[in-house]
């Protein structure tokens, strides 16, 4: 096992267009990091390059202290799980899985073992004859893991190996991928596109936006202290809620209403160069119907919306409403609306959704008395995206 | 209801008009190989005395076994040639990024379409010179300039079709990009060479205008120029029945071959390679 270190790599095509810029990441061994970020945004590049797949326009790639810009695919000594899967269709899934160890020149009775241990571990014993054609996409997509573990390599690379499975598979295949990864101690690197995975897999995620990393952290510090609008709107589902604020005489205006904002929050937006007009970020679950706060709601405001639409999912009710003016405008912020598709379904940008106790007696299409806590609140900039107060 | 029965009438007519078009000169020909030399002209489309001596006659000549030992050889040789050295031009078209590659899909086309009787005096001197007239690579080699295009062409269509993660995916699992190609891309492809080698197999199979240009002994002549050659019993008498009975002759492998490949041809085996 070893570790992988992205030292100042760049990777620009072709056709000129810079599909990873200048990305630093070292992943601890035995570590399993996500790579996330909407499509396009250069994760599967990364992971291409450290595979070999792709090479290196500047920079180095490190595995295991060994530099490796320059060796082939073979040489890397990794295993790779594809989102098509990409098993051999003319092999039997024992085949399939042997081949790497067939390449590597073991003798027959050394491969024979691992196969069959790798297939115990993945439930599989009962479809090694079988040729991918004859397997369902889970197996399929189980027989594609096999294919990687069985060769012992020094690390895992996976690109979005769980985006063919229907969402029910997706969530046991996530437990699987967790588990074997816990067994097996192997340094991985997972690339996706859906948040979830990568909040629920990963030790540290790595935020990607347009090439760039945008943070590098454990789930809870990209949830709680998102460094720009992007990670702070990438992370999280549903999505952080982001409203237009203008900072005067130390109050915040908002269309939740004003918010007087402490001495230090207010030196801290300073320094990081805010100024009048900011954008403030707050999480569906900072929101609480106000008849439910009972000791805390001196500490917090209210305010009071229509509820627009209310979806009760038993262990927590979600609150969609609108507000008044308008609505947050900034680079970032039309990215992640892109990318979520919300251009394409209207109303999708400017609603406020709220986290309710499934105490809540909030009904569709009344007014709704609800309560925040301005300490959660985030404050970024909306020139160049970036927290202001962390 | 009953417009879609007239749209199957018209389309079992037209098959029919299409198969009988095709199939008539053959069976034509098979039944003058079938007739007795006396009866040879009489017009009916069943010969009236069956006979087998057509048949027995050419296999006796030495022109003939000579010159189908000559078709197979030569035949089987450049196909061989033709999709090994296709296979591997095609898979650089299909899959690699390098210069010059749209000069060279152009090139290998316009050979295609370059007409093959302007060669012939050219490569006649050629050959003479080199030695290499009326010997089998005196007829391979033109044979692969032809059929090389074609499977390149061919070969290609059938690479773009393979998933290019299934390579990645062996380049990862310790092939070299040669083991990828050998161990998973050719046998995916399999169905696409075969339906080359058919092809290229064909074309030079029933190739005369080289045959009959570039031989002149039973040492490299193929049947359909042997054919030419062919003389009835005397002067005087054409050797229609023999001519038929080797052109019945020279048709069965084809026959043969595509009866037995037409499976493959058509098998999908890329089935179950990604999702789906």
């Amino acid at each position: 096992m070893a570790d992988i270190v992205l030292d100042h790599v760049t990777k620009r095509f072709a056709d000129g267009t810079t599909a990873v810029d200048d990305a630093n990441l070292h992943i601890a061994d035995g570590e399993f990091v996500i790579l996330v970020g909407p499509s396009g945004c250069g994760k599967s590049t990364c992971l291409n390059m450290m595979a070999g797949l792709e090479d290196v326009t500047e920079g180095e790639i490190r595995l295991g202290g060994r530099v490796v810009n320059q060796l082939a695919p073979k040489d890397r000594d990794i295993a790779m799980v594809f989102q098509s899967y990409a098993l051999y269709p003319h092999m039997t899934v024992r085949e399939n899985m042997a081949f790497g160890l067939k390449l590597a020149h073991l003798d027959r009775a050394e491969i024979g073992r691992k196969v069959d241990r790798a297939a115990e571990l993945l439930e599989l014993n009962g479809l090694l004859d079988r040729k991918p054609a004859n397997l369902s996409g889970g197996q399929r997509q189980r027989v594609a893991m096999g294919r990687a573990i069985v060769r012992s390599p020094q690390a895992f690379l996976m690109d979005e190996p769980l985006s063919n499975l229907d969402a029910k598979l997706r969530v046991q295949m996530r437990t699987t991928v967790a588990r074997l990864q816990n067994q097996l101690g192997t340094t991985t690197v997972y690339v996706t596109h859906d948040q979830t995975e990568a909040m629920t897999l990963g030790d540290r995620v790595a935020v990607m936006r347009a090439g760039v990393i945008q943070q590098v952290g454990t789930p809870e510090e990209l949830y709680e202290r998102p460094v720009n609008l992007f990670v702070a709107g990438f992370i999280g589902s549903p999505a952080m809620n982001f409203l237009p604020g203008t900072l005067e005489d130390g109050h915040l205006h908002t269309a939740l209403g004003d918010v007087a904002l402490p001495a230090e929050v207010r030196a801290k937006v300073q320094r990081s160069g805010g100024g009048r007009d900011l954008i403030l970020g707050i999480r569906p679950e900072h929101f609480e119907d106000a008849a439910l706060v009972n000791g805390r709601r001196a500490e917090g405001l209210t305010f009071s919306a229509v509820v627009d639409v209310l979806e009760a999912l038993g262990a927590d009710k979600y609150a969609y409403f609108r507000l008044r003016g308008p609505r947050a405008t900034a680079q970032e912020l039309e990215e992640l609306a892109a990318d979520a598709g919300a251009n394409d379904a209207p109303g999708g940008t400017d609603q406020v959704v709220a986290r309710l106790d499934p105490a809540s007696r909030a009904r569709e299409g009344q007014r709704l008395q609800l309560w925040f806590d301005p300490g959660k609140l985030h404050l970024f900039n909306p020139g160049n995206g970036a927290h202001l107060t962390l | 209801m009953s417009t879609r029965t007239a749209a199957k009438a018209s389309w079992a007519a037209g098959n029919t008009v299409v198969v009988l078009a095709a199939l008539i000169p053959v069976l034509w020909l098979a039944s003058l190989s079938f007739k007795d030399p006396s009866t040879i002209a009489d017009g009916s489309f069943l010969p009236h005395k069956w006979t087998l001596a057509n048949y027995r006659g050419i296999f006796q000549t030495s022109l003939f076994t000579r010159a189908l030992v000559n078709s197979v050889g030569i035949a089987l040789i450049a196909t061989v040639l033709a999709v090994a050295v296709g296979s591997m031009a095609a898979y650089a078209v299909a899959r690699l990024r390098f210069p010059g590659k749209q000069v060279l899909v152009a090139v290998t086309l316009l050979i295609a379409m370059f007409p093959a009787i302007s060669l012939v005096s050219p490569l006649f001197n050629l050959w003479r010179q080199l030695g290499l007239f009326d010997t089998w690579p005196g007829l391979i080699i033109p044979y692969l300039t032809f059929s090389l295009p074609l499977a390149i062409y061919t070969l290609s269509a059938f690479f773009r079709e393979i998933p290019w993660e299934l390579e990645r995916a062996a380049q990862v699992d310790g092939a070299t990009p040669f083991q990828a190609f050998l161990q998973v891309i050719a046998p995916l492809a399999a169905p696409g060479m075969v339906t080359t080698a058919i092809l290229v197999f064909i074309f030079c199979w029933t190739d005369f205008v080289f045959a009959i240009s570039l031989t002149s002994t039973s040492n490299s002549q193929t049947v359909p120029a042997a054919i030419a050659f062919f003389s009835g019993a005397s002067q005087f008498q054409t050797p229609i029945g023999s001519i038929a009975a080797a052109g019945v002759v020279i048709t069965i492998p084809i026959i043969l071959f595509v009866f037995f490949f037409q499976r493959r041809i058509v098998a999908g085996l890329t089935s179950g390679a990604v999702k789906g």
